[in-house]
């Protein structure tokens, strides 16, 4: 008899088939050579690392779920595995891989014009373009119908006032997809760096996520031609359409980060000798393991069958929602644990549980709060908006 | 010219290997297996010979179970053209792999079989030296840089005592060792291209090799466990233990 895989309590890994499991160690491999060597030190100095993006764009990560236009046209679970080994990095080089993907390439595939499509798509596919999604506003993001950033009609052209917060990527975007408030409700704008009057300026002191930029956006009466108007949407779903995608891959990604500080914890409470015992054989450490083990197991189960769902054309926001609510707290819980575990260690960069604890708190916020997506899943049993 | 890259289905190199409870191998079930690390150095050579312009085809082939399509799958992605799985249950040891090898240079003529210098979980180190008695051709084990001209190849090998060149006469059977290159990250579009590059199977029956065991494996166990280390308070009293202990 064998022993189980800790980390894959189930054999998950046995329901992929050959290529989710070649994409998901290709994914990997990538994260283990180039990114934990550098990561650790990038959290400590608020430094997001763009010297990956070029390999990122090779591997093929940048919308890899979009057909054509240079993308690779993989499958969701393909994509939910693509975000659980860069999350098991880091928080923030899955946010960059997020944003870019599903934030921007999908608005512009999936409302754009064709001329847009032509003209974004391949050269955010290459990484030569960064996109980054305003939705946000500094007034309160988790009620987005209440949005001031406005956009009216002058000419040919659109004027741009407002402002948003908390943009991922703001700062090293070349462009922004920002949703605004129009006489014919709200639409979908791509506002270039240079226009006159666009400005995005970093979040500094952030404890959390500080390795990856965040950025206020100011539009100072900035004029948009009507070219760079998304045509294929109005109205509050394109963008939730667009976080809907997002959020998928926030269901995957946190389970990395909790195989990275399990794992740790695991190798660290066998070494770690106290009381002529390894921490591991006591009671009450092995009932948090085994409860760590519990929770991502579950975790993994629902991750996979949520994407069985997307790929078979029967996936519903109320779905998503569970489990971003469900997977992004157990990993929190997860971190948070093992950071307790690791003792005075865990609280130094030396060790992976407090940099995932932390960045888990962006997650828990972005994307919809889970107070939330708790309320979402409230609203499905009984027919009653609470928010 | 075509190169043959054969290829071995290993425990990860990143996994803690584990013996089995009843000590008759180690623990595989469960646990991430991948393309011998010194395998797929030899097929990013042979990638790159070929991205040279130096060879039209790099082929892989594997030994083994329905398990090691998936290498011979991830070899694809790689890049290499095309892929022989030569099916057995019973894992082979290094003088009839090398036996079945011969048997695919029949077949295919290659220019170059370029193998691993050694496999990491039996450490044999054999294979590419028998293949090329077999095969009575030229050998550059341990390859470190490879340069190819008019039917002819230059190899730095890695010896003891550095590095050594030599020329041999192609066809040729070549071992990477370690610094010869680092391989390509493998592109997920190019992992759906390979679904639809040709995998070929081969009984071991129809190739006619005599497959006698050369060697019984008896048992396996653990090694040690390391004993407590100590922390010396200064360089002196460092070297100090290193006389104690006769190591300097
Ligand atoms: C690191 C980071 C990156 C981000 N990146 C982006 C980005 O790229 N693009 C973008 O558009 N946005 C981005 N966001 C914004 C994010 O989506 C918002 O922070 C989030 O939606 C919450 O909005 P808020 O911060 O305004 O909090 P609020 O909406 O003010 O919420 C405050 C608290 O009130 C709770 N709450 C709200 N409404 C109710 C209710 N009806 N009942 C009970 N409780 C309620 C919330 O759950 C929360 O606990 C990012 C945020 C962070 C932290």
């Amino acid at each position: 008899m064998s022993a189980v895989n800790s980390l894959d309590f189930f054999d998950i890994d046995s329901l992929l088939d050959d290529e989710e499991r070649m994409i998901r160690d290709s994914v990997g491999r990538f994260v283990d050579d180039r990114a934990l060597p550098l990561i650790a030190e990038c959290f400590d100095q608020g430094r997001f690392p763009a010297e990956l993006i070029p390999e990122i764009a090779e591997l093929g990560l940048l919308g890899s779920s979009l057909e054509g236009y240079g993308c690779a046209g993989l499958n969701a679970v393909s994509y939910g595995l693509i975000c659980q080994e860069l999350e098991r990095g880091d928080s923030g080089l899955r946010s960059f891989v997020s944003v870019q993907s599903s934030l921007c390439m999908y608005p512009i595939h999936a409302f754009g014009s064709e001329a847009q499509r032509e003209r974004w798509l391949p050269a955010m596919a290459r990484g030569e373009v960064i996109g980054c999604f305003g939705l946000t506003e500094p007034h309160g993001g988790s009620d987005p119908a209440n949005m001031k950033t406005h956009a009216r009609r002058d000419g040919d052209d659109w004027i741009l006032n407002g402002a948003k917060m908390w943009i991922t990527n703001g700062t090293i975007a070349d462009i922004a997809i920002v949703w605004a408030r129009t006489d014919d409700g709200i639409q979908g704008f791509i506002v270039e760096k240079d226009f006159p009057g666009y400005e995005a300026r970093d979040v500094h002191h952030k404890m959390s996520l500080r390795a990856s930029i965040t950025s206020e956006l100011y539009f100072d009466n900035v004029r948009v031609p009507e070219a760079n108007r998304l045509p294929g949407v109005s109205g509050l779903k394109g963008p939730l359409s667009c976080l809907s995608q997002a959020r998928f891959g926030i269901c995957w990604g946190p389970l990395g980060a909790a195989v990275a500080c399990l794992k740790e914890v695991l190798d660290y409470t066998a070494d770690r000798v106290l009381f002529k015992r390894p921490l591991s054989a006591n009671q009450a450490v092995q009932v948090r393991l085994a409860d760590m083990a519990r929770r991502l197991a579950s975790g993994q189960l629902l991750a996979l069958q949520l994407g069985r769902l997307k790929d078979s054309g029967r996936i519903k926001p109320a779905q998503i929602s569970m489990a971003k609510w469900n997977n992004v707290r157990l990993a929190l819980d997860i971190a948070r644990d093992c950071r307790d575990l690791l003792g005075g260690s865990g609280i130094t960069l030396e060790y992976v549980a407090i940099r995932h604890m932390l960045n888990l708190e962006s997650v828990i916020t972005y994307e919809g709060t889970e107070t939330i997506h708790q309320l979402v899943v409230g609203r499905e049993l009984t027919g009653h908006n609470a928010f | 010219m075509k190169i043959l890259v054969p290829i071995k289905r290993v425990v990860d190199y990143n996994v803690r290997v584990r013996v089995k409870s009843d000590g008759s191998g180690v623990e595989t079930e469960g646990v991430k297996m991948s393309i011998n690390p010194f395998d797929e150095i030899a097929l990013e050579e042979a990638l790159r010979i070929r991205e040279r312009g130096e060879a039209e085809e790099v082929i892989v082939a594997s030994i083994g179970g329905t398990d090691v399509q998936q290498q011979l799958r991830t070899g694809l992605a790689m890049g290499a053209d095309r892929a022989i799985h030569v099916e057995t249950e019973t894992a082979p040891q290094p003088l009839t792999v090398a036996r079945i090898l011969l048997k695919l240079i029949e077949r295919e003529s290659p220019g170059i079989v370029f193998l691993g210098k050694q496999a990491i979980d039996d450490d044999c180190n054999q294979t590419a030296q028998m293949l090329a008695a077999l095969w009575d051709r030229p050998q550059a084990t341990f390859a470190s840089r490879v340069e190819l001209a008019d039917g002819k190849a230059t190899v730095a090998r890695e010896v003891d005592a550095g590095l050594e060149t030599i020329e041999i006469e192609l066809p040729a059977v070549m071992s990477s060792d370690l610094r010869l290159n680092e391989p390509r990250f493998v592109k997920l579009p190019d992992i759906m291209k390979a679904k639809r590059k040709p995998l070929d199977v081969i009984a071991i029956a129809d190739l006619g090799v005599e497959q006698g065991a050369g060697f019984e494996m008896l048992a396996f166990e653990p090694p040690p466990k390391r004993g407590g280390g100590k922390v010396v308070g200064s360089v002196a009293e460092l070297v100090d233990e290193l006389k104690n202990r006769g190591l300097l």
